[in-house]
Formats: structure tokens, sequence, C-alpha cells
């Protein structure tokens, strides 16, 4: 968005714009988010996420595979005879600890969320981009397939290509992403066709830069608040979108932890009402699908030019 | 309005078409789909005798075809695990999926309505923030947790209410038996409550943010000064003048929902036992019965184009300004 108070760097790469510009924003946005504090709360749990997914292995307590037939279904908390607390959040049916279960099935989540949206949000933007610029039968024929899609719950497609591919990151990534693009796709379009005709566009044209340059380098640097705005929300329902396939075994390889397959295994185990098994996983899916939408929240607030009181 | 009824239903079937391509490649995707459609242990003759038999050796265009056709005569192929046509066992599901949408549905309307209409009026108080609070929870939680932490509290802790199974209302009502349907409602109604608003939990959460948005909107516009200035009852300002303007966006948003919810049902089935399509395609993903998965995604499919047709029509009528865009 700072780009948009500096409109002559038309065809210039976005890094022309003034490094004072950048902090000044970045103090901006660090003030607001202390002043709303929730959205603080919610990047402090999306570091504690982070951080799991990220190096979760090596603070893991156990192996999340690890079975232990003896410490089979343990309540979180337990004692064991020498007074030690082996499980702070409890072991599943085949003895294996929650929390190591959790922090693994983090780096899923994580990486997947992310990754879907980083595919669909660069599909859906270059779309959008072609578009919007050029109008006509391109524009027809992209926005009736995102149409088409919108018109049909994705889930369903979703789950007719995993069964024929089969479990996998990879698959779920690629479907899910492919899920996406039609909302950026859509504000892509809307937001070029706005810009397209701006002064700096002409001037980008009249020097002559190429059409990828102006796409790419001219209007897409002004078109980017929209689309931030709407991958943060859109992490958060991917990774619910995640969590339904784990769910229903179409997500990864049952060997790999995930939250979603988590609380597909605790429904066994809740009518002698183990509840531990159910509970945490389900809080580690809503904390984190939470501080995204929290944080999407704050950002449309702290991105949308009429709310701000400068620039 | 016919001409925008005709370029619709021209959409829809465009819709339709699209969806069966995309289902047919998905049966593509892997390789030769005859190996979905054996056992393990199938000899090469039984193989080759079952890729005869189902075409796949046929060129892809003609495969697509003979699918679209069958579609056409309502012929969505036999189901591997029931060996019987997979619509009829879809048709056998139907009623107690549109049991459970429906009452998700009717649910979401009357408790997101006066909740976001609360919110409105009570702006920046504590009853507004403590309503979108909760409906920000709603919107991040996985339905199929809510589900399962119900059972956990209202169903085991509690005892309120039962945490599996299903009695049956509109089946008995399809087949001209009024006064059992009717006799079984009360009991239905204990065995829908908790995987119904499990379903709808979404959509609560999603439609008293947008209630209360439009609300401010239409509150916020020229037309409600004068009536307030003739000094009509808050009440009937709010009733007959803002309410009356807000609920455009609602509509639409209601059509939208029962296809979601329509999808949503699959794992929320699953959970409270209740035997619909969603459990059905549940067990046939499990027993990797694709016949049955995918004529389950495309009667969905169906199902849910008919509906945004329908809800776009109502739509069209009730506000004079879509037809002519």
């Amino acid at each position: 968005m700072t780009a948009t108070s500096e409109p002559m760097t038309a065809g210039q790469p976005q890094d022309a714009v003034p490094l004072d510009d950048w902090r000044r924003t970045l103090r901006r946005a660090w003030r607001s988010l202390v002043r709303a504090r929730w959205p603080l709360v919610a990047l402090l749990i999306l570091a504690v996420v982070g951080l799991a997914a990220a190096i979760g292995p090596s603070v893991a307590p156990r192996d999340p595979n690890r079975q232990a037939i003896m410490a089979r279904l343990k309540p979180p908390m337990a004692v064991d005879r020498q007074g030690k607390v082996d499980y702070v959040l409890g072991t599943d049916a085949l003895g294996r600890d929650v929390l190591s279960r959790l922090i693994y099935g983090a780096r899923i989540s994580v990486v997947v969320g992310l990754a879907a949206v980083v595919i669909g949000g660069i599909l859906g933007t270059v779309l959008g981009l072609v578009a919007g610029y050029f109008g006509g039968w391109i524009d027809d024929i992209i926005m009736r397939i995102a149409d088409i899609q919108l018109a049909f719950p994705f889930i369903l497609l979703a789950i007719m290509f995993l069964i024929v591919l089969g479990p996998g990151v990879w698959n779920l990534i690629i479907i899910l992403g492919i899920g996406q693009w039609v909302t950026y796709a859509r504000i892509a379009r809307g937001q070029t066709i706005a810009q397209r005709e701006k002064e700096y566009v002409d001037a980008a044209k009249a020097l002559g830069a190429r059409t990828s340059t102006i796409l790419f380098q001219t209007i897409l640097p002004n078109i980017l608040a929209p689309l931030t705005v709407i991958a943060s929300f859109n992490v958060a329902s991917v990774i619910l979108s995640e969590a339904a396939l784990s769910f229903l075994g179409l997500g990864v390889p049952p060997t790999v932890p995930t939250w979603g397959g988590m609380l597909a295994e605790s429904r066994e185990q809740l009518l002698a009402g183990r509840w531990w098994l159910a509970i945490f996983p389900g809080v580690a899916i809503m904390a984190t699908v939470l501080s995204f939408n929290i944080l999407g929240d704050w950002l449309r607030d702290f991105l949308d030019p009429r709310l701000q009181t400068t620039g | 309005m016919w001409t925008y009824v005709a370029r619709r239903l021209l959409q829809s079937v465009f819709v339709i078409v699209g969806v069966t391509v995309i289902s047919f490649v998905a049966l593509h995707m892997g390789g030769d789909p005859t190996y979905l459609f054996v056992s393990e242990r199938a000899t090469a003759e039984e193989i080759a005798e079952t890729r005869a038999k189902l075409g796949f050796d046929r060129p892809l265009p003609e495969q697509y075809l003979s699918f679209a056709a069958g579609l056409v005569q309502g012929d969505l192929g036999n189901s591997l695990t029931y060996k019987t046509p997979a619509l009829d066992v879809i048709a056998l599901h139907f009623p107690a999926t549109l049991e459970l949408t429906i009452v998700a549905i009717i649910l979401a309307i009357v408790i997101s309505v006066p909740l976001g209409i609360l919110a409105a009026l009570k702006r920046g108080t504590a009853i507004d923030g403590g309503i979108m609070t909760l409906a920000m929870f709603g919107q991040s939680m996985p339905s199929f947790w809510l589900g399962i932490m119900m059972i956990l509290f209202i169903g085991l802790g509690l005892g309120w209410l039962p945490i599996s199974g299903h009695v049956p209302v509109l089946e008995p009502l399809l087949a001209g038996d009024f006064g059992k349907a009717f006799g079984n409602i009360p009991a239905a109604a204990t065995y829908v409550l908790m995987p119904a608003l499990t379903v709808a939990f979404f959509s609560i959460s999603r439609n008293a943010r947008l209630v209360r948005s439009s609300m401010l909107e239409v509150l916020g516009q020229d037309f409600i000064r004068p009536a307030r200035a003739q000094g009509l009852a808050e009440r009937e300002v709010v009733v007959g003048h803002a309410l009356r303007n807000a609920w455009l966006p609602v509509v639409t948003m209601i059509g939208l929902e029962f296809g979601f919810m329509l999808s949503g049902v699959v794992v929320v089935e699953t959970i409270f036992s209740w035997p619909g399509l969603g459990r059905l395609v549940f067990n046939a993903i499990n027993q990797r019965d694709i016949p049955l998965v995918q004529a389950a995604v495309v009667v969905f499919a169906v199902t849910f184009v008919t509906l945004n047709l329908i809800v776009d029509l109502i739509y069209a009528r009730l506000d004079p300004r879509i037809r002519l865009t």
C-alpha cells in the first residue's frame, strides 16, 4: 500500500520505494497491533504454532509414532509409580504421546495451509491480472471457469481427486491450492480493471515497458493489499479443509500425525470418556484458525485506506 | 425476466457439464481406472474383462459421451459394495440428509438473524462484542470437532440428547404415511438437534456477522432518518424499514449455505451415525467404492446447482434491479 502514494514509480521494481517508508509502515503496523491487543495474541499463538512446525522434532518429548502398549490411554498429567509425569497431555489407544503428535501435527497444518494459499494465490492473481488487463475473450474464458468452480462446493471435488490419487502431502497441497484460485482471480481482476486506465499505467506504456513488466511490476504492487487480506482468511479456511480431509482419511498417509487425523481416531474413545484425545487436537486447530481470522480482520482494517488517518 | 431465466438455466447446465467433466477427469487421473474397480487379488483375465465391461478400453471422448449419456438417463453405474445401481443407493439415503439440512437451515436463520440484528442495534456494547466474539469462534471451529464436543458434553456428560441415530420423518411422509410421520416428530427432534446445530454453526456465525453489517449499513442510510423523524417507534423503524431492506443479502447467502451444508454433512453425519448421504460417502471412501462416490458427488452438484438457481430466481423476483444487469 506504500506504492499507492508513489504512483510515479511506474515500471520500477517495488524496492524503489524509499526504505524509510517501509520502516514507517512497519512501525505504524506495530503500534496498531499493540493497540488492538487481540491481533497481538493471535500473532503470539501463530509464532508458537510456527515454531512447533519448524523445530518440532527437536522439542517433541517423544517419537510421535512410537507405541507403548504398557502406557495406553493414560490421561493427561497422570503420575507414574516414581511420582513422575511422563505424558503431559496423555497417550492414545496405541500408547503414543499426544503432546508429541500435536507438535508434529502442526507441521502438516502449517505447511499445507501456507503452501496451498501460495499456489492458489499466485495462480489466481496471475489469471486475474491477465483477465482484467486484456479483457475480451480471455477475460470471458477465465471468469466462466471461475464461475463453474464457485458454483460448486470444492471440498467434494477434492474428495474425488484425493480418493483416486491417494493420500499424500503434495496431492493435498495441489488440490487445496487449485481450490483457492477463484477468490484471488476475482479480486485481482476487479482491481486491475480499476488500475488499468490510471495515468501511471499509461506512462509505463508510453515508456515502452513490456506487457509483463506492466502487469507484474507496475500494476501488481498496487493491488497487493486486498489480496494479502484475503490470503490471511484463506489460510484459516484451508487449514479447516485440511483437517476435514484428514478426518475423512483422505489427507496424508495415516503414519503422519495430523490434527484432523487425531480427531478421527478420538471418536472410538469417546464413549469411554477419553476426552483428552478429542479436546487437544481440536483446540490446536481452533487456536490456529482463529488466529489467522483475527489477523485477517486486523489486516483488513489496517490496510483499508478509508479507515486510515494518514497517507 | 424470461431472458434472465433462460440465461441462468443455460449457465446451470454449463456448470453441471463442467462438474461431470471434472469428475470424469478425476477418475482417469491416476492412470487406468480399471484397477479401482477390481479387487487386489484379481487375475489378469478378470482385469481385462472388467476393463472391457466398463468400457475403459475405448477412446476417452467416447467414454465421456457414454458416461454423460448414462447421466442423462439416470444411470451412474453400479455401486461396488451394494452391487445395485449407485443412484438407487443414493435415493435411499437422500431423505435423511435432506431432513438434516432443512433443520440446519431453519436453525441457522432463526438464530443468526435475531443475533445479527441485536448486535447491530447494540453496536459497540458488551452484547455486540459477545455475539461477534462467539461468531468469530464459530467460524474458526471445525464443525466435526464441535460435533464431538457436543457428544462429549451434552450427550455423554449431561445425558440430555441421544448421541447417535435417526428417527425418520421425511421417509414416511414421502410414502404417504402421515400419521407415522407426525408421530415421529418429537422423537426425531431429539435426534436431529445436535447434528443440525453442528452443521448450522458455521452458517450461524457467518450470517450473524452478515446481518449485523447489512443492518448497520441500512440503518445509516437516508431513508431511515425520515422514518425516525416521523416519530415512528424504534421497533417499527427496525422491523418495518431497516429489516425489509437488510435481508436481501441474507437470502443469497442462505442459498449458498444450503449447498455448503450439503457438503458439510459428510463429516457431521459420520460423527452422529446419521444414515444419510454424507455417511454413505464416507463409507464409500473407506471401501474405495469409486462409482458410488462419483455418483454422490454428481448428485450433490445437481442439487446444489438447482438450489442456487431457485434462490437466484426468487432473488430476481424480489429485486427488479438484478434482472436488468
